[in-house]
């Protein structure tokens, strides 16, 4: 059974900028696939190139198996996009745009699942209010239903919580995740990177065009080989600790150690230093963590 | 409904939803020139030796309101959605290009001959028309608009400004009608000006579709659809091949 997203040795130039050298990638069915890397790393370009908005100047992407170039019927059926942009058609109300949306798709008496989008996205009540009169998390809202209204099986998400508030973000995440649970694939690109690390099994990381990192998501976590230790004390920061502090304000001390050894020794020598501990916090890492250090070493 | 017949819908659905500005409009300015030009020549030309000049005057109007409203519908249509970015919502779905050009030209033929009919029908109380051959008049408003509408598509491919769009306009499109014998018949002109304006296609439709009222015109109505239909095939397959390379749509 092919995966759901195949990607060969895919290369894209644009001008002077190599935005994509040569990114392999494999997704399989049924799987929540997060897509990280900074601005400008080609995460919008590897995705239009699977949805055709972007040819490849080398290399192949197939969705569900379905070649995007030469058979870009079924494999256009098999995608559900949300668009990073805002986009939307000022001369449309939002049951229009979906109908309009599922007509292209060659779907035919699609009302129930309209219906059934809508009232997950909470769109119901603003079914027949024209798009331009909606707020911009509505829009979005707008742009997760058009995404769907074919039931794709592998559904792509570019930033779909860029700028929404916590109602939505909640709601959209409680929906695609059912969606994931009843077999759709879901790729995500996301900044907010607690997102990434809660929702999915597996990551990508993405840098200048290429894949520098990609692992299940605790992998990528175990990866970073620190922790941080913050503390308070009454009394001075022994000398011999000073060497692994990485930042901290006035009282604060914030100690960049490698195992739990060295939390011990740690507070050994603040103990011989007479110091007393006020307050102490053991920071575990997190995405952030594993991104940062990823994107510094590649 | 098809992916084909829901993009025609829509590209209809489109210009209809905001009808005072895609028929009222138009309406509006031919019925003014028809006013204007009628009120200072009439009485003093006889067209084709019989034809008065207000009944002259009105299938001209009526089809350079075709043209260019078929024009005005892809055109715009094509650079609204580039500029807003909404044509993501076409370029997403398994339409091919072939769908996607006939769905679009499609539209802008109604448009045109729903601009065209209510020219017409806001014309008849005011000037005697005959009506001698209607289908030749269905088959240049239709391959004449079709033309446009594949012309308005290139132009709102290519631009990236809608002020680029208003060039290709008022720089190509409207010259070419206003010169294509819309107020006057080409004999009157000077032989080089004759000569010069069998070189423009705009002239064919305007000539054939007046022969469809008035059963005369200034070349056979065959060697004008003849003319016209070349162009729409090398117009038509230009566009085709600009659509199927993704020129500035698919990247």
């Amino acid at each position: 059974m092919p995966a759901a997203i195949e990607i060969r040795d895919v290369h894209k130039r644009f001008g002077d900028l190599q935005a994509l050298s040569g990114i392999d990638l494999e997704v399989p069915r049924g799987e929540f696939f997060g897509l990280l890397g900074p601005n400008g790393a080609g995460k919008t370009t590897l995705i239009s190139v699977l949805a055709g908005l972007v040819r490849a100047d080398r290399g192949s992407a197939h969705v569900m198996g379905h070649d995007v170039r030469s058979d870009y019927r079924a494999a256009r059926r098999s995608l559900g996009v949300v668009p990073q942009e805002l986009v939307f058609d000022p001369f449309f109300t939002v049951r229009e745009t979906l109908d309009i949306q599922s007509g292209y798709f060659g779907m035919r008496d699609n009302r129930a699942w309209i219906d059934e989008v809508m009232h997950n996205l909470d769109l119901s009540s603003k079914a027949d209010v024209n798009m331009r009169a909606l707020s911009g998390g509505m829009k979005r809202r707008v742009l997760v239903a058009q995404a769907l209204v074919h039931k794709p099986p592998v559904i792509i998400l570019d930033e779909p919580t860029a700028g929404v508030d916590v109602e939505l973000r909640q709601a959209l995440w409680r929906f695609i995740r059912r969606l994931n649970r009843d077999g759709h694939t879901i790729v995500l690109t996301t900044h907010y990177l607690e997102e990434a690390e809660a929702l999915c099994a597996r990551i990508a990381m993405l840098k200048q065009g290429r894949v520098v990192a990609l692992d299940s998501t605790p992998n990528l976590l175990k990866r970073v080989h620190h922790l941080l230790l913050r503390l308070r004390l009454a009394g001075e920061l022994p000398e011999e600790l000073r060497a692994f502090e990485h930042g901290g304000a006035e009282d604060a001390h914030i100690l960049r150690l490698k195992t739990y050894d060295d939390v011990e020794q740690a507070l050994a020598s603040i103990r011989r230093a007479g110091s007393r501990i006020e307050e102490m916090e053991l920071v575990q890492p997190d995405l952030e963590d594993a991104f940062v250090d990823v994107m510094r070493r590649s | 409904m098809s992916g084909f017949a829901t993009l025609f819908h829509k590209e209809v659905l489109r210009f209809w939803k905001v009808g005072t500005q895609t028929i009222g409009a138009p309406v509006l300015t031919a019925v003014l020139f028809l006013f204007i030009f009628g009120h200072v020549m009439e009485g003093r030309v006889r067209m084709y030796d019989s034809v008065p000049y207000t009944a002259f005057l009105v299938p001209g109007l009526v089809m350079m309101a075709v043209l260019q409203n078929a024009f005005a519908n892809t055109s715009s249509s094509l650079i609204q959605s580039k500029i807003t970015g909404n044509i993501i919502f076409v370029l997403l779905p398994p339409l091919s290009y072939g769908e996607f050009f006939a769905a679009y030209v499609l539209a802008a033929v109604v448009r045109g001959m729903v601009v065209g009919a209510a020219v017409m029908l806001v014309t008849l109380p005011f000037v005697d028309v005959e009506f001698r051959h209607p289908l030749w008049i269905i088959a240049f408003a239709s391959c004449g608009s079709a033309v446009l509408g594949a012309l308005g598509m290139m132009a709102g491919i290519w631009a990236e400004k809608i002020d680029q769009v208003a060039a290709f306009q008022n720089f190509l499109v409207m010259p070419l009608t206003f010169l294509s014998g819309v107020f006057y018949s080409i004999h009157s002109l000077p032989a080089f000006w004759q000569g010069l304006s069998h070189f423009n296609p705009f002239f064919y439709m305007i000539d054939g579709f007046r022969y469809g009222f008035f059963g005369v015109s200034d070349v056979h109505p065959l060697r004008s659809l003849a003319v016209v239909g070349v162009f729409l095939a090398v117009v038509s397959g230009l566009t085709l091949v600009v659509l199927r390379s993704g020129y500035k749509l698919r990247h």
